[in-house]
Parts: C-alpha cells; sequence; structure tokens
C-alpha cells in the first residue's frame, strides 16, 4: 500500500474540479419523459424482452405506484418529481451486433477521457469490463477469454435474451421488486446493467469491472446488476461510476443482487465518483442504491465501497448470511464535502450457525457536508454463535461538516457475540502543524492523515482500484481546510 | 544562522515575548532554561511559524533572511528543524512514510526529485542504527502508542533523516527515563557538527550533562534575563529559578 500512497499520485492530479464532468455530444435515443404503464412497457419492447419480464416490470411498477418514498435516512432534499425524468436514453450509435472495434469514435474518446479506453482494457491485465453509458451496456471485453471457463460476463439486456432461464430464476430473489421504494422503481424501468455467472469450482481468473456512466442530461440512471457465483466459485467484481457536471439533479437508482452458493466468494468492490454537486450545493447525483448478498454455506461476501461522488447517497450493501459458517463484510470509506449528504452503511443479517460479519466503516466530513452511518447487525434465533465486529470511525475536519451513528443491533440468540467500536476525531491543527514543521504543505498533509485514516479500507480493494480511489479521496477534498 | 532582534510575539492578544534578542551561530550549542510560563515553548512554535503566534514587533533572520513572511513549510524547507515537546499522533502512517514524505516534499520545494527508493531505504537504514532504532518501530503508526521515550527518539530519527542546518529540540528531555535519555543525547551529539547549530529548550539542566551548550540563556517573564556559559545552568540546578527572580524584580 505505500508503495504508492505519496510518490505518483500528486503528479497524476493535473485537474482539480470534478474531473469527470465532461459531457460528450452523441446522437442519443431519448424516450419522452415521464413514467406510466407505456414507458415500462416501451422499455421492454424496446429491448425485445420476453413477455415474462415485460410483466415482472409491470409488476413492479404497479408496486411503486403505491409506495412512498422513505425519509427516514439523515438526508434533507428535494424529492426527484418522477415525471420530470427520461427513464430510456441510449447511444444512438450503439449497434449491438457491432464489435468493438466499430465504436463510434465519439464514445472511444469518452472512455479514453475517462481514462478506461477500450483499447486499454484490453492492455490492462486482467479486467474485463462492462462499460453501461446512461441506459445501454456499449461493450463488454473478454468475453471469449471469460466464455472458455463457462463464465458468462455480460449486460443483462442480453443475458435476458440468452440465459433467461439463468435470469428468470435468480432475479428479485435478493432483492424483490417490493423491497424499497427505489428498488421497486428501478424494477420496473432498469434499462441495462450486468449479468454473471461464474459456474461451479471456477476460479474467475480476471477482475470484472462495470464502469456506469450518466451522459444525457435529463435523464435518470437504473442499473441492474445480477451476480451468481455458484458452489465453489470465486469472482472479484468492481464497478465505478463517474457523471458529467450539471446544475439539475440526476437520479441513479441501482440494484445490485450478489448470490454466493455453497463455499462461493464474492468480492464486490465500488468506487463511487458520480457528480457531487458544485460547491454552492447546486446539481449532483441522487444516488439510492440497493444492494445485497445471499451466503448459502461456508460462502463469503465481501462489500468494499469508495463512495466520494453523489449529491446524495443512501446506500446500503447488505448480506444474508443465510447458511452456515457464512462470512459478510463491509469496508466502506464516504467521504463528504461542501453540501454533500451520505447516509451509508450496511445490514448484516445472520441466520445461520457459526456466522461472521465484520463492518469497518470510515467517514470523512468537510465543508458543510452531513455524513451518517447507518448500520444494523441482526443474529436470528436459530444464529448459534454469530458473531459480528463492527468499527465505526469518523474524521471531521471544519467546524461546519456533521459526522453521525446509527447503528443498530437486534439480537435473538444469547450465543451471539456482538463487537461495536465507534471513534470521531478531527483532523487537529497541530496535527497539520506538526506535518508543516517537516516540509508537508497543508494540502498534502491533508491527503496524508487522510489516507493514514482510511488504510483499512483502501487495503481490501483490488490495486487498480485503490491508486483511484486514494486519487479521489484527495481531490474530492482540496480546498476543504483553509 | 539564527538571528532574532527585540521579538514580541503574542497568542490571542495575550503578550508573551517581550523583547528576545538571540544569536546563533553555526557550530554552536545554545541552552535556553527558565521557569515553566516563561515563554521557552512560544519562542520556538514563533521560530518554527506557527500561525496562531502574532509577531507584534523585532524580526527574526535565518540565514540573514528575514523569515517572517515564510511559512512554517518553508522554513522546514530551510533547513529548521523543531522537536517537539509533544509530538502528535497520525493514525495509519507509518514511521517511514511520514519521514519519506518530509523528506520529499522538501526535495521537491528546491527542484529535486523524489530520493530513489534504494537511497530513501539506506539512509533509514543508516539513521536508525545511529539512534538504535528497531526496524519494526518504523512501520508502526506515528507516535500512535509510542511510549514518552520512543516519540522522542522518533524525533530525533527525523531530524537525523532530515539534516537541518538549525534544529530546535523543546524540552525533548522530558519523559525520558535515564536510558532513553542517554541515547536521543548521544543521538543528537552525533548529528552534531561545524555547520549545523543545536538550540535546546529545557526546564532542567540534567540534558545538558549529555549535550554540553556553548551558551545558557535564562528566560523569565517573556525576556532573555541572564546568558553565560554552561556554568550557569549548573547555577541554576543548585539555586533554583528564584534568585534570577529576584534579580530581575529588583
Amino acid at each position: 500500500m505505500n508503495k504508492y500512497t505519496e510518490d505518483d499520485l500528486r503528479e497524476e492530479l493535473k485537474t482539480k474540479e470534478y474531473e469527470y464532468g465532461f459531457y460528450t455530444d452523441i446522437e442519443s435515443d431519448t424516450f419522452p419523459i415521464g413514467l406510466n404503464e407505456d414507458i415500462v412497457k416501451a422499455i421492454s419492447l424496446k429491448k425485445e424482452e420476453p413477455v415474462w419480464m415485460t410483466e415482472w416490470r409491470l409488476e413492479a411498477f404497479r408496486a411503486w405506484k403505491e409506495m412512498e418514498e422513505p425519509d427516514w435516512a439523515n438526508v434533507n432534499y428535494a424529492k426527484p418529481d418522477f415525471q420530470a425524468i427520461a427513464y430510456y436514453s441510449a447511444p444512438k450509435s450503439v449497434d449491438p451486433n457491432k464489435t468493438l472495434d466499430d465504436v463510434d469514435p465519439d464514445l472511444l474518446a469518452m472512455y479514453k477521457k475517462l481514462g478506461i479506453s477500450v483499447d486499454e482494457q484490453k492492455k490492462m491485465n486482467n479486467v474485463a469490463m462492462d462499460i453501461v453509458v446512461d441506459s445501454v451496456s456499449v461493450a463488454t471485453t473478454f468475453k471469449k477469454t471469460l466464455s472458455e471457463k463457462g463464465i458468462i460476463f455480460m449486460s443483462i439486456s442480453e443475458a435476458i435474451k440468452e440465459h433467461p432461464e439463468l435470469v428468470k430464476k435468480y432475479l428479485g430473489t435478493i432483492v424483490p421488486q417490493k423491497d424499497n421504494y427505489y428498488a421497486a422503481l428501478n424494477s420496473a424501468v432498469f434499462s441495462d446493467g450486468s449479468f454473471c455467472y461464474i459456474p461451479k469450482g471456477v476460479r474467475c481468473p480476471m477482475e470484472l469491472s462495470t464502469y456506469f456512466r450518466i451522459n444525457q442530461g435529463g435523464t435518470g440512471q437504473f442499473e441492474r446488476t445480477l451476480l451468481v457465483a455458484d458452489a465453489g466459485s470465486y469472482v472479484s467484481y468492481l464497478e465505478g461510476c463517474t457523471a458529467p457536471s450539471r446544475d439539475e439533479n440526476q437520479l441513479h437508482a441501482a440494484v445490485v443482487e450478489l448470490i454466493a452458493m455453497d463455499d462461493a466468494e464474492i468480492k464486490y468492490s465500488t468506487v463511487q465518483n458520480w457528480y457531487p454537486g458544485n460547491a454552492e450545493g447546486k446539481g449532483g447525483v441522487y444516488n439510492f442504491v440497493t444492494k445485497r448478498g445471499l451466503c448459502e454455506k461456508n460462502a463469503k461476501i465481501s462489500w468494499t465501497q469508495v463512495e466520494t461522488g453523489s449529491a446524495v447517497t443512501w446506500k446500503y450493501p447488505s448480506c444474508i448470511l443465510k447458511g452456515d459458517n457464512s462470512v459478510g463484510e463491509f469496508y466502506s470509506i464516504a467521504v463528504t464535502n461542501n453540501f454533500q449528504q451520505a447516509d451509508t452503511g450496511t445490514k448484516m443479517i445472520h441466520l445461520g450457525k457459526n456466522t461472521k460479519s465484520t463492518i469497518i466503516s470510515k467517514g470523512i466530513s468537510a465543508g458543510k457536508s452531513q455524513n451518517s452511518y447507518r448500520g444494523l447487525v441482526q443474529i436470528g434465533s436459530r444464529a448459534e454463535n454469530a458473531r459480528n465486529f463492527s468499527q465505526c470511525d469518523s474524521l471531521l475536519m471544519g467546524n461546519e461538516c456533521g459526522a453521525h451513528t446509527f447503528p443498530y443491533i437486534e439480537a435473538k440468540n444469547k450465543t451471539a457475540q456482538i463487537e461495536h467500536e465507534a471513534t470521531t476525531s478531527k483532523i487537529g491543527e497541530d496535527q497539520i502543524f506538526y506535518c508543516n514543521q517537516r516540509g508537508i504543505d497543508t494540502e498534502k498533509a491533508i491527503a496524508l492523515i487522510v489516507n493514514g485514516f482510511s488504510k483499512d479500507v483502501l487495503n481490501k480493494l483490488p490495486m487498480e482500484f485503490a491508486v483511484e480511489a486514494q486519487k479521489l479521496l484527495e481531490i474530492s477534498l482540496e480546498g476543504s481546510v483553509g | 544562522m539564527l538571528k532574532i532582534n527585540n521579538l514580541h510575539a503574542s497568542v490571542e492578544d495575550k503578550a508573551i515575548l517581550k523583547g528576545i534578542n538571540l544569536e546563533v551561530k553555526a557550530g554552536e550549542v545554545h541552552a535556553i532554561m527558565g521557569p515553566n510560563g516563561s515563554g521557552k515553548s512560544t519562542l520556538s512554535s514563533v521560530i518554527a511559524g506557527k500561525e496562531e503566534y502574532e509577531v507584534t514587533d523585532g524580526e527574526i533572520f535565518f540565514d540573514e533572511e528575514n523569515i517572517e513572511e515564510l511559512s512554517a513549510e518553508e522554513r522546514a524547507h530551510k533547513g529548521i528543524f523543531l522537536s517537539f515537546q509533544y509530538p502528535v499522533e497520525i493514525p495509519g502512517v507509518s514511521v517511514t512514510n511520514f519521514i519519506k514524505t518530509a523528506i520529499n516534499e522538501t526535495r521537491k520545494a528546491k527542484g529535486l526529485p523524489d530520493m530513489p527508493a534504494n537511497e530513501m531505504l539506506k539512509l533509514i537504514r543508516e539513521k536508525s542504527e545511529l539512534l538504535e532504532i528497531d526496524r519494526k518501530f518504523l512501520s508502526r503508526s506515528l507516535n500512535q502508542g509510542f511510549s514518552g521515550g520512543e516519540k522522542k527518539r522518533n524525533e530525533i530519527f527525523q531530524m537525523a533523516m532530515l539534516e537541518p542546518k538549525l534544529a530546535i529540540l523543546d524540552e525533548t528531555d522530558s519523559g525520558l527515563d535515564i536510558d532513553a535519555l542517554r541515547i536521543v543525547a548521544s543521538g543528537v551529539n552525533k548529528l552534531k557538527s561545524k555547520d549545523n547549530a543545536v538550540v535546546l529548550i529545557t526546564h532542567y539542566q540534567r540534558l545538558l550533562d549529555y549535550i554540553v551548550p556553548d551558551f545558557v540563556h535564562v528566560l523569565y517573564n517573556g525576556r532573555i534575563v541572564k546568558s553565560g556559559g554552561k556554568e550557569l545552568a549548573h547555577e541554576l540546578e543548585e539555586k533554583g529559578y528564584d534568585w534570577i527572580k529576584e534579580e530581575v524584580n529588583a
């Protein structure tokens, strides 16, 4: 970890503003704004989905209409006008039959700006990537290498057509259509996302990666990810997100479902860098995400997230530890600056015997932002010898931000062992002066302190991602201490 | 090297230094002694450029340059080092990582490239041996859970790594047992040369048995009220500070 901490970082930091705030002028095929059954059907039709899928969406839509937007989170924002959003936007030049080499040069230029050009992708070691722009999955690399191992990795739209039996079997089993308001909305209108299936006993030879980007204005992004790791398999999955800088608030409501069968292991890492709004709190993405995984016997799911973007974040990647001896982990760094608000954490539901969960959450608040950790540890009555360890650390910068911790513990079995540790600290003038005195300027000192604070979580990220995450931490906090 | 003229400084409008005059030349060791609250630590913070302290009058010259407008890090880059009385903790940042950052930031300020990794490792090995520092110690989080002795030894280790022109050691002896004191003092002595200078700020004479000063100054109520050779320190040890106070107040 120390190897790249300081050396290369500053050099790579050329841009101080939100780096990914460009908009690429690609002709796109966007639906009219508004949401009703016709729009839901139109999305399904556009994607040439089978009837069962259309029905599934409609069922979700009908449920959604009856639901109310949750307001228990520690965030304040103008509720989105769901009738003012376009629910489908696709770059027009995408033809599903084309290969990577035929992709629109403008799109390729955009990937390049994002630092993920497909060419580069091929050269990069062991990362296969699915790229979702606005609503459509544009390119999936390494498909052939993966298919030799029997691994299916494709956009969910393709999967619905090519592997309907798998999708039908698992979709909505972890996050049901009616799970919550945003999940219901997503189930009705999700336009794309990734599907991944790792067969029995297969160790996925490379990191799988999805890159999400909202490009078109006035649209929402509703991606759906379904990842099934069959018995004894292993996969590490990375997810990255960006959006252009816009004055309006854009909605991102995703659902991620993970299934780890007996003895399987899934590592799911996210670097979320949606546009956070400007320094006055105007614009930015609303990031309302439902992520949940199920562990069967001896299985393990590990969520690692670095959340630096979005105006409002509402996100609780969770594990249902159903199988005996299963393990759930949640490692999180959430940074809020300016007027950003984040309410994030996890749920660890212990159902099986000898289940174990670990939660390490690092919240960093600066500016006038509010950063909340909200976590539930639930021990079921049959979960003999369940164990949980939670650690929630908050770091404050300045006097106008807030850090909040809402831990919930529900234990129905006496043998449970639950530990919770929490700390709150502030970057002190003394720490800064100490660094200054050693020749380290204030900005570098903050980066050093924040990286040290986040180290336990950064260490859990795959190498390529850890470097990016450190850069993001530094960018997100620039100018936050006067 | 260091020349202080009629220095007045205050913190939160409270005057603490009330006209300090001091000159330190290359190769010299000065001790500044004085009772609690006399302004010793303030003096070291003001020289190092801590922002909370306001210089209301007088000047500080370092290598003939008035450093009043320079930030703390710029003063550090010029070769001023302060060994803190209470070094701060930085969780998750190892001793090695911290000193590496400090060295490379200083090099950057001078327009030099980062120190190559092998050179850095060699330097760390050399200096940690000099101060009898265990290698394991270097991978621990900076000052976190360190004993008093470890903290001070770490300060001197950083000094050894950064090779400053002027080292101000603020109460480096406090909280040290006799063995730690001996190691720290011998480290300082080994680092001493004709090109650098040391200012020791201390309440007690005991450190001066190990690091022998060329000059001893007594600070009282924001002024240097008495200066002399090393024998002055012994006199203070014997008689305490009261006779100084009486002399001043008379």
